[in-house]
C-alpha cells in the first residue's frame, strides 16, 4: 500500500511542533502499526533525517507504553486495540493517516508522540494499594471471595495505565484510570479497611495534577484498549460521596 | 574468580531457615543509614525494592521506562507457580523442587532451587493481600491448573494476564513506599555502567533518557534486576526495550556471567509473517492444556487445515510422548517443531509453522468454557493474523522467550563482585538448563519479596555505611568511560541504522546459537559476530544529538553490547560438549533423539570471566552436586 502519514513533529516539550507530511509506499497489510512507523523511521535514518520518536516497548498490548491519537482516536480505529496490535489492515491503499500525541494539559509533549505520564504514578501513589507488609500476608484461602466480585475486580485491574481515556475525553478527565483501580481494591475484601482514605486522596491527586472533572461523556470507555467500564467511575463517585459525607479521617500511616 | 557458592549446612529442607537465623541483621534504627540502589523494576525488582523499602533501608530505584509498572514482567501471561497443594494432588515443596531440578535437566543448584519452593507459598499469600485478583472456583477460593508439563495443578493464574497483575501488586507495593519516601524514584534513567571501588560494588552511571545527561549515584550495595537478553536474537518475545547491557557491563567490571548459552525457546509464539518484523508474540503455553498440536502427514500438503481428514493428520507430540503428548516441556516441544518445519511440514504462507488445533475442545467443553479459558488470547492471535482461532487451527512456532543463564550468584544473590548483588531472570540460579512454565514469576517474586531483603541485611551488617561519594576519583573514570562510548557511537556517522545490525546478530544467534548448536556453527559464529562488531563501529549511524531524547542512541548502545555478548554465549555453547536442557548440541543425542547429557564432564555451572573485547573469556567451573535428586536420563515418554 501507498499511505499519506502526517505525523506531529516536536522537537521538545519547550518548543512548538507542525505535523511532518510523508509518503510511505511498500507498506504490507500484515505490518503492525508500529512496524510501519519502524519502516518509516528506518526510511529516514537512510536519508540522513531523525526519525519520529515514539513510545512502546511490549508489543502485546500489556506494557502501556505505546499510545498515539491515529485518524483523532487514540490508539486508533480498532476496538479494545491498542496501537502495537493495530495491524495495517485497518488501511487501504492511498489513506491519509493523521498521527499525533495524546493531548492533555497534565501529559506534556517531551517530544514528537512521546508524552509524559508520570502522573499516573502520583495519583497511585496517593493511596492505589493495599497497605500490606511483606510476609504479614495470611493464608491465600483464608478469605473466600465471591467469584463475580474477584471476576469484576479483574475487569477493573486489567487496565494498561496508557493513558487513551485522558485522550480520548474532552475534559481529559484520569476518571477512568482512578476509577479502575479504586473498584478493583473496592471490590476486594483486602481493599475495604483503607477504602474510604483511598478514593479521597486519589481524586484529590487526580485534581491536583491538572486532570479534567468526569462529565459522563462516556468517550474514555470507547477508546480504552481493555475495555475498562465507566462503570467503575460510577463505582468512585458512590464511595467518594460516601466518603465526604463521612468525618475525614486521619492522614493515613504507610 | 572464586566461586564460593555459600550454600548453608544441614538437611536440604532447613538450610534457608538456619541461615535466616545465622545472618546478621542491621539494627532498625540504623536501617536508614543504608542506602541500595536497585536496577529494574519487574517483579523481582519492584517487590525486593518495596519490601527492602518497608524494612527502613534508604532505596533508590531505577527504571529506563517512563513508569515502573512498564517492565516486560507484565507480559507474562500463563501463571506462577506455589507447592500450596490446595488442590489436595499430592503436591509438596519437595514435589516442586524436585520437578524444578529435573526440569532444569540437573543443571541448578540444588539448595537454591528449594528454597524458592520453600518460598512459593509466601508469594501467593502476599499477592492476595495486595488484592491481585487471581482465578477463583464459584465457593470463592483460588483456582489452579496444570501448567507447562507438571502432573499436578500448582499454577495460580490471572485469566492470560498474570504477570501484568503481579507485577501491578508489587508495583503498587514500591508506590506506596515512594510514598512514605523510603524508595525514591529515578524513572526514565538507563544504568551505563557500575563503579566498583576498592573492589566492592559502591554506585552506578546513568543516562536521562529525557535529557542525555550522564549522572552519578552512590549507594552501600547495588543490586541489579535487569532482567534476560532474548534480545541478543533479535526476534523474541521479549519487550524491545529488554537488552543484556546493565549485566554486561557488570561483567565487564568483574562480575562472572553464569551458563549464558541457556536460552529457553518457548514452543507456542505466533510465527513471523515478514521481513519487518520487530518481535515474536508469545500465545501461553496453557493453550496447550485443550489444543493439539500436529502437521500434515505429508510434506508439502498446502489444503486448508479443515480439508485435511484426521487419518492425514500427524499429531506428532501425541505419537511421541504418549504420557505427557501435548504438554511435553518446553525444550522438547520446540525442538520438534522445528523438526516437523525442517521437514517440510510447516503450515502457513510461509511454511514456519506448526498448528495448535482447539476444535475438540470446543466439540467437548463447547466455545463459552474455551472463551472464558483463553478468550483474552484468542482475541490477540486474531489481532495480529486475521484468523479466528474457534474457527481454524492456530499457527505457532518456537521463539526465544527467557535466558536461564546471567549473572553468577552465590546462595545470597550476591556476584563475585562484593555488594553487587543479581535477582530474577538477570540471575542464573534457578532454572538449570531449561525453566518450567510458571517458575519465572515465581523465582523473580521470591528472589525480591523475600530472599534479597533478608540477605542484603547480612552483606550491609558487615559494611559501614557511607563513606564515600559522587566526587570520588572512580565515578570520575567511569563516567567518562561512558561518556566516551556514547561520543564514539556518535561519531561513527556510518551509513547503516542500528537496528539493521541488531537484525543481522540476531540472525546469526538464531541459526548457530538458537534451538540447536554444532561445534562448527558456532565456530564461525564467534568469527561473524567479531566481523560485524567492527563494521558496526565503522558503519553505524545515529542521528540526531547525544544530549537529547534520542531513541537511536539508546538502541544502537544496546546493540553494541549486545555484538559483545554474543561472543561469549556461542564459547559457552561451544566449550558445554553435551546436550542438556534447551542446550542442544546434536552431536549429543540418545537413541530416541532426545537430549544426552554427559553429567561426568558437565555436572557444572560455567561461568565465564571477561578478559577484554573479542579474546576468548576465561571459563571457571562451579561444580553441583545432587544429594536430593537422583541424576537420571530425563523422560517424557
Amino acid at each position: 500500500m501507498k499511505l499519506k502519514l502526517h505525523i506531529w513533529r516536536q522537537a521538545g516539550p519547550d518548543v512548538s511542533g507542525q505535523f511532518e507530511h510523508i509518503t510511505a509506499d511498500d507498506i504490507s497489510t500484515h505490518m503492525s502499526f508500529l512496524e510501519m512507523l519502524d519502516v518509516v523511521n528506518e526510511r529516514l535514518i537512510a536519508d540522513g533525517k531523525e526519525p519520529v520518536a515514539f513510545d512502546h516497548d511490549c508489543r502485546e498490548g500489556i506494557c502501556g507504553t505505546c499510545g498515539m491519537m491515529i485518524n483523532g482516536n487514540p490508539h486508533g480505529p480498532w476496538e479494545r486495540t491498542s496501537a502495537c496490535q493495530l495491524h495495517m489492515r485497518a488501511f487501504k491503499d492511498g489513506d491519509e493517516i493523521w498521527i499525533e500525541p495524546w493531548r492533555a494539559q497534565a501529559f506534556p509533549v517531551l517530544k514528537d508522540l512521546i508524552v509524559d505520564r508520570s502522573a499516573f504514578d502520583r495519583i497511585i501513589q496517593a493511596g492505589g494499594y493495599v497497605s500490606v507488609r511483606t510476609g504479614s500476608a495470611p493464608d491465600a484461602n483464608a478469605v473466600p471471595i465471591r467469584k463475580e466480585f474477584a471476576d469484576d475486580a479483574f475487569d477493573a485491574a486489567a487496565c494498561i495505565g496508557c493513558g487513551a481515556c485522558v485522550a480520548a475525553c474532552p475534559n481529559a478527565s484520569a476518571m477512568l484510570f482512578t476509577s479502575a483501580k479504586v473498584s478493583q481494591l473496592a471490590l476486594l475484601p483486602q481493599g475495604q479497611p483503607e477504602r474510604y482514605e483511598r478514593v479521597l486522596h486519589m481524586v484529590d491527586t487526580h485534581d491536583e495534577e491538572g486532570f479534567g472533572n468526569c462529565t459522563n461523556h462516556g468517550a474514555c470507555q470507547n477508546a480504552c484498549p481493555k475495555g475498562i467500564s465507566v462503570d467503575n467511575i460510577a463505582r468512585l463517585n458512590r464511595d467518594l460521596f460516601k466518603a465526604t459525607l463521612m468525618d475525614r479521617p486521619e492522614e493515613a500511616a504507610v | 574468580m572464586e566461586l564460593n557458592a555459600k550454600i548453608p549446612d544441614g538437611p536440604i529442607a532447613e538450610k534457608w531457615d538456619n541461615h535466616l537465623f545465622s545472618m546478621k541483621l542491621v539494627n532498625p534504627a540504623n536501617k536508614r543509614k543504608y542506602s541500595i540502589i536497585m536496577v529494574g523494576t519487574g517483579l523481582a525488582g519492584a517487590s525486593a525494592a518495596a519490601t527492602m523499602g518497608e524494612l527502613g533501608y534508604d532505596v533508590q530505584v531505577f527504571t529506563y521506562h517512563d513508569s515502573p509498572r512498564r517492565a516486560h514482567s507484565i507480559a507474562a501471561q500463563g501463571g506462577i507457580n506455589a507447592s500450596k497443594n490446595y488442590q489436595s494432588d499430592g503436591d509438596s515443596d519437595f514435589r516442586l523442587f524436585y520437578d524444578t531440578v529435573k526440569g532444569g535437566d540437573f543443571r541448578s543448584r540444588e539448595a537454591n532451587v528449594y528454597r524458592l519452593a520453600q518460598l512459593s507459598g509466601n508469594i501467593i499469600d502476599q499477592a492476595v493481600a495486595q488484592g491481585v485478583p487471581f482465578a477463583r472456583e464459584y465457593g470463592g477460593l483460588l483456582a489452579n491448573r496444570s501448567f507447562g508439563g507438571a502432573q499436578v495443578s500448582r499454577t495460580f493464574y490471572a485469566r492470560g494476564q498474570t504477570g501484568q497483575q503481579l507485577l501491578l501488586g508489587a508495583y503498587q507495593a514500591l508506590e506506596r513506599q515512594i510514598q512514605a519516601g523510603t524508595c525514591v524514584m529515578h524513572n526514565e534513567q538507563e544504568m551505563m555502567d557500575v563503579v566498583v571501588i576498592d573492589g566492592v560494588a559502591r554506585g552506578i552511571i546513568t543516562r536521562n533518557i529525557r535529557t542525555g545527561k550522564l549522572e552519578r549515584h552512590v549507594a552501600d550495595a547495588v543490586v541489579l534486576a535487569t532482567g534476560g537478553y532474548s534480545n541478543v536474537f533479535f526476534l523474541s518475545t521479549n519487550a524491545k526495550k529488554c537488552n543484556v547491557t546493565a549485566t554486561w557491563r557488570a561483567h565487564r567490571r568483574g562480575a562472572g556471567f553464569a551458563n549464558p548459552c541457556f536460552t529457553q525457546i518457548h514452543p507456542t509464539c505466533i510465527p513471523p509473517s515478514g521481513e519487518y518484523q520487530s518481535k515474536l508474540t508469545l500465545m501461553s503455553e496453557s493453550l496447550r492444556n485443550d489444543g493439539r498440536i500436529w502437521v500434515p502427514a505429508e510434506a508439502g500438503d498446502e489444503r486448508e487445515p479443515g480439508r485435511i481428514p484426521e487419518e492425514e493428520r500427524d499429531y506428532y507430540l501425541e505419537r511421541f510422548y504418549p504420557s505427557f503428548g501435548n504438554l511435553a516441556p518446553r525444550d522438547i516441544s520446540s525442538r520438534r517443531a522445528k523438526e516437523m518445519v525442517d521437514a517440510g511440514h510447516g503450515v502457513g504462507e510461509l511454511k514456519n509453522g506448526v498448528f495448535l488445533d482447539f476444535k475438540d475442545a470446543i466439540e467437548r467443553l463447547g466455545e463459552r468454557v474455551i472463551s472464558e479459558r483463553y478468550g483474552n488470547l484468542f482475541a490477540m492471535y486474531e489481532k495480529i493474523t486475521g484468523e479466528n482461532p474457534y474457527k481454524t487451527p492456530m499457527r505457532i512456532y518456537p521463539a526465544p522467550h527467557y535466558t536461564m543463564g546471567g549473572l553468577w550468584v552465590d546462595y545470597n544473590l550476591q556476584t563475585t563482585v562484593p555488594g553487587l548483588f543479581a535477582i530474577g531472570e538477570a540471575n542464573f540460579s534457578d532454572h538449570g538448563a531449561n525453566r518450567l512454565g510458571a517458575s519465572a514469576l515465581m523465582q523473580g517474586l521470591a528472589d525480591g519479596y523475600f530472599v534479597m531483603p533478608m540477605t542484603i541485611g547480612n552483606y550491609l551488617a558487615g559494611v559501614t555505611p557511607g563513606g564515600v561519594d559522587t566526587s570520588h576519583p572512580s565515578f570520575t573514570e567511569v563516567e567518562q568511560g561512558v561518556g566516551d562510548r556514547i561520543g564514539s557511537i556518535m561519531s561513527v556517522g556510518g551509513t547503516r541504522s542500528s537496528d539493521s545490525f541488531a537484525v543481522e546478530l540476531g540472525r546469526i544467534m538464531w541459526n548457530e546459537c538458537g534451538m540447536e548448536r554444532t561445534a562448527d556453527g558456532l565456530k564461525d559464529a564467534i568469527r561473524r559476530i567479531g566481523e560485524l562488531r567492527e563494521e558496526f563501529w565503522n558503519d553505524v549511524r545515529v542521528p540526531g544529538k547525544a544530549d537529547d531524547l534520542n531513541q537511536e542512541l539508546e538502541k544502537a548502545g544496546r546493540t553494541a553490547d549486545f555484538l559483545e555478548f554474543a561472543e561469549v554465549m556461542c564459547y559457552d555453547a561451544l566449550a558445554r560438549d553435551e546436550s542438556c536442557g534447551a542446550h542442544y548440541r546434536p552431536e549429543h543425542v540418545t537413541d530416541e533423539g532426545e537430549a544426552k547429557r554427559d553429567d561426568e564432564n558437565f555436572a557444572h555451572v560455567s561461568v565465564w570471566e571477561f578478559t577484554g573485547v573479542g579474546k576468548e573469556p576465561k571459563l571457571h567451573k562451579e561444580h553441583l552436586t545432587f544429594e536430593n535428586v537422583k541424576l537420571s536420563q530425563r523422560s517424557y515418554k
